[in-house]
């Protein structure tokens, strides 16, 4: 067996948790914490794969993971961001009330 | 040094700060506007005083000539740079006195004159503004700062001749004053350029370096052209083009007289006291250039420079004091009269010298703004009435007018002594008769002392004596009512003090400057030339002979005046002149003009006329064919390209338009707005992509 694969469980797991929450949640910030679970999803493999690879020796996987959860925070300081704004304009943080972009 | 001579920019600058403030002044800020104008002016008249007497402090130090100068950097080009300077020295001195000191008196004036008109605020920054640049002409130390100053008065003068431009008549004057100045600006441009090229300075005075001092005139001097002329001839020649339209000399006067059309204080100050008077300030400025270079002793001036100027004075003197006699608009009589005192200043200056000449254009300058606000006035009194037929009797109505405008008459027809004209024209008749290459001038001269007593004796006689014609207000110049009757007042008013104290001082200058330039005593002339001025009632004995000439002409022309108006007076308006019924054909000649006008319409104009439709006919057949070919060919082009959107293009598109809204209704259905849905569908299309990999990988 693959020594990647336990991670690579966690993460499929993770991720289909994570995608679960965003889609069937009303509450936007519940969505944007199911997003965040899809991410560190992502984060976990690449961990994984990284030190269970060819070449474990070059921090590259590491470095991505970190930057991928800088990238993280930034994206959840404008999801927040957004999400105040929308509860200002409606009252309300249900995705439900934002759907004036339909076409 | 005194300070003030080192800062004599100051006098022009302050009139030309206030006219920018006052521009900037909203209309109803009249008392603002006025208090600016006349304080500047003011200002300037203390200053010029200050300069005055900084250039009388230079004679007693034994200076020669008390000239300040302050020279200036303009710009820089590659490695020459154009200078501008200013200039202090007693003929600039005196002019600055003189212009501020009449200019204050009009400004004065004018706050009375213009109390009801609704535009005074423009009225006095266009004011403000034409005293600067007389101001700056009177300073200027360099022929292009001084042309500068030259053309901002054009414009001054433009403005304010046309300052009524809702009267066709006033803003057609205005043009015809701006166009035919213009055509002497063009000569002094000329010669400016011609010296620039020449001596390759516009500097007067530059330490020896400048283009009025000894090194440059001897090489003007000395460079031939061509018949014999020198270039300081042909320079001399060509400003003296721009002195002639400036200061309406023959046969450039006719902008003159019709330059009337503006508000009375703008006659006074721009066509009788400063304006006019540039023109023989030029001449005086650069005299030294007219003598052509040559040192020659006043009186002896024979170049051919100073004998046009003196032609052209003595012609003119004679030529508008006939024209004057046959007016009957106070004013016009008054401005051909202007025109023929600065011949008589053109004579001075071509047969005397600068001290002649600038001697009768600082008294005339007095007297003239003295009898242009007494004729001011008197339409004022009369309400806006300028035609003498319709006056009469005056005296008693106006008195203070009355006495002030005999002041002036009487200076300006050279009545002996008191008055200050007498004196200034005295001299130079003198200098006339003993100038060399001719007698002519003197002649002319003589003539026209005679015509300007009898034409003075004239208007008096009709103006002020009589009785009182004007009970039906006619409209101004034109249409003779029927109903006219002698005898009532009509409301006829002396002016107020605002209007009447300016005149009284005039007319105290005017008795008091006389005695600056007496045979016994000719402190101007000394002035001028800087040294100082002894008393000698011998000189005044050489003298008399000339002086009896004189008050002789000038009885005969006061007797002849009052022979023919004053011994019965006009009966009514419409009666003829007593000088019409006796020579019909020459008076009614001499009242249009000796159609000068017509013949300039006739020549000038209509070759203008000629020209223009030459020039319109090519435009329209040359330039317009080829415009209407290319825009032919750019309508076919068009056309063309228009054809082949319709019938191609336009059908394709809106096929791709139909099927482009057919395909966005059913695209829109898919986007609801709501984010939720967007990542279902995401992550159906991920789970689509995940299990055709996970069947590739098991069947590949």
């Amino acid at each position: 067996m693959n020594p990647a694969q336990p991670y690579l469980f966690l993460a499929a797991a993770l991720f289909i948790i994570g995608m679960a929450g965003a889609l069937a949640r009303r509450n936007a910030i519940l969505a944007l914490v199911g997003i965040e679970l899809m991410l560190n999803a992502a984060n976990l493999s690449f961990v994984a794969f990284w030190r269970h690879g060819p070449h474990p020796d070059p921090q590259t996987g590491l470095m991505f993971a970190l930057f991928s959860i800088a990238i993280a925070g930034a994206e959840a300081a404008v999801g927040l961001a957004l999400i105040i704004a929308l509860f200002r304009h409606r009252r309300s943080v249900s995705l439900e009330a934002a759907e004036s972009l339909k076409g | 040094m005194h300070a003030i001579a080192t800062h004599i920019w100051l006098i022009p600058l302050l009139p030309l700060l206030a006219a920018g403030v006052v521009a900037l002044l909203p209309k109803r800020a009249s008392t603002a506007a006025i208090g600016l104008a006349t304080g500047s002016m003011g200002l300037a008249l203390v200053l010029s005083l200050a300069a005055f007497l900084a250039t009388l402090g230079g004679h007693a130090d034994g200076a020669a000539h008390a000239t300040h100068i302050g020279n200036f950097d303009w710009f820089r080009l590659g490695t020459g740079s154009v200078r501008l300077g200013f200039l202090l020295d007693p003929l600039g001195a005196v002019m600055l006195v003189m212009v501020s000191f009449v200019g204050l008196l009009i400004f004065i004036f004018s706050i009375g004159y213009m109390a009801h008109d609704p535009n005074r605020t423009r009225f006095f920054c266009f004011l403000a503004l034409f005293a600067s640049a007389m101001l700056g002409v009177v300073v200027a130390n360099s022929l292009l700062l001084l042309f500068a100053c030259w053309e901002v008065m054009g414009v001054a003068s433009y403005l304010l001749i046309g300052f009524w431009y809702h009267k066709p008549s006033a803003a057609v004057a205005a043009k015809k004053a701006f166009l035919v100045t213009r055509i002497g600006d063009i000569g002094l441009f000329l010669g400016m350029l011609w010296m620039y090229h020449a001596t390759g300075t516009l500097l007067f005075f530059d330490d020896g370096r400048g283009c009025l001092e000894a090194d440059a005139l001897t090489q003007l001097g000395g460079t031939a052209v061509r018949g014999g002329l020198t270039a300081a001839t042909g320079i001399a020649l060509l400003l003296l083009v721009g002195a002639i339209g400036k200061s309406g000399q023959v046969p450039l006067h006719v902008w003159l007289p019709d330059a009337m059309e503006g508000p009375t204080p703008v006659s006074a100050l721009i066509h009788a006291a400063t304006m006019v008077a540039a023109g023989v300030f030029l001449v005086a400025r650069v005299f030294p250039l007219m003598t052509g270079g040559v040192d020659t002793p006043v009186g002896e001036g024979t170049s051919v420079a100073l004998q046009a100027v003196a032609g052209v004075g003595a012609l003119t003197a004679v030529f508008a004091a006939c024209l004057a006699v046959a007016q009957q608009d106070i004013k016009r009589i008054l401005a051909y009269s202007t025109v023929s005192q600065l011949g008589y200043m053109f004579l001075g200056l071509g047969t005397g010298g600068v001290a002649v000449g600038m001697f009768h254009l600082i008294t005339h300058a007095f007297f003239k703004a003295l009898l242009f606000l007494g004729a001011g006035s008197v339409i004022h009194g009369c309400h806006e009435q300028q035609d003498i037929r319709w006056m009469g009797g005056l005296r008693r109505l106006m008195p203070v007018t009355y006495a002030t405008y005999a002041v002036g008459m009487m200076a300006l027809a050279g009545v002996p002594l008191f008055f200050s004209g007498f004196w200034s024209k005295d001299e130079i008749l003198h200098a006339a008769w003993s100038w060399a290459p001719s007698r002519w001038p003197f002649v002319l001269g003589v003539v026209g002392a005679f015509l300007t007593a009898f034409y003075m004796t004239r208007q008096m006689a009709e103006v002020f004596f009589g009785q009182y014609r004007g009970g039906v207000r006619p409209h101004v110049g034109h249409g003779i009512p029927e109903a006219t009757h002698g005898g009532t007042a009509g409301g006829v008013h002396e002016s107020p003090g605002v209007m009447t104290v300016p005149l009284v001082l005039l007319a105290g200058s005017t008795l008091v400057l006389g005695w600056l330039g007496t045979p016994a005593w000719p402190w101007f002339e000394a002035y001028l030339n800087g040294h100082s001025a002894h008393l000698d009632f011998g000189r005044l004995a050489a003298a008399w002979p000339m002086m009896l000439v004189s008050v002789v002409v000038v009885a005969l022309g006061i007797g002849t005046g009052w022979w023919v108006y004053g011994r019965r007076s006009r009966v009514g308006a419409t009666a003829p002149d007593p000088l019409e019924s006796q020579f019909p054909r020459i008076f009614r000649g001499l009242q249009a003009r000796l159609y000068v006008d017509e013949l300039y319409d006739a020549t000038v104009v209509r070759l203008h006329h000629v020209v223009s439709m030459v020039c319109g006919w090519m435009d329209e057949l040359v330039l317009g064919g080829l415009v209407t070919l290319v825009g032919l060919g750019s309508r076919l082009a068009a056309f063309s390209a228009r054809s082949l959107d319709e019938l191609l293009v336009n059908l394709g598109f809106d096929a791709g338009c139909a099927s482009t809204r057919w395909g966005g209704r059913g695209f829109s259905w898919l986007q609801n707005g709501s984010a939720q849905r967007y990542l279902g569908g995401l992550g159906l299309g991920l789970a689509t992509l995940a299990i055709l990999v996970l069947w590739g990988w098991r069947h590949g």
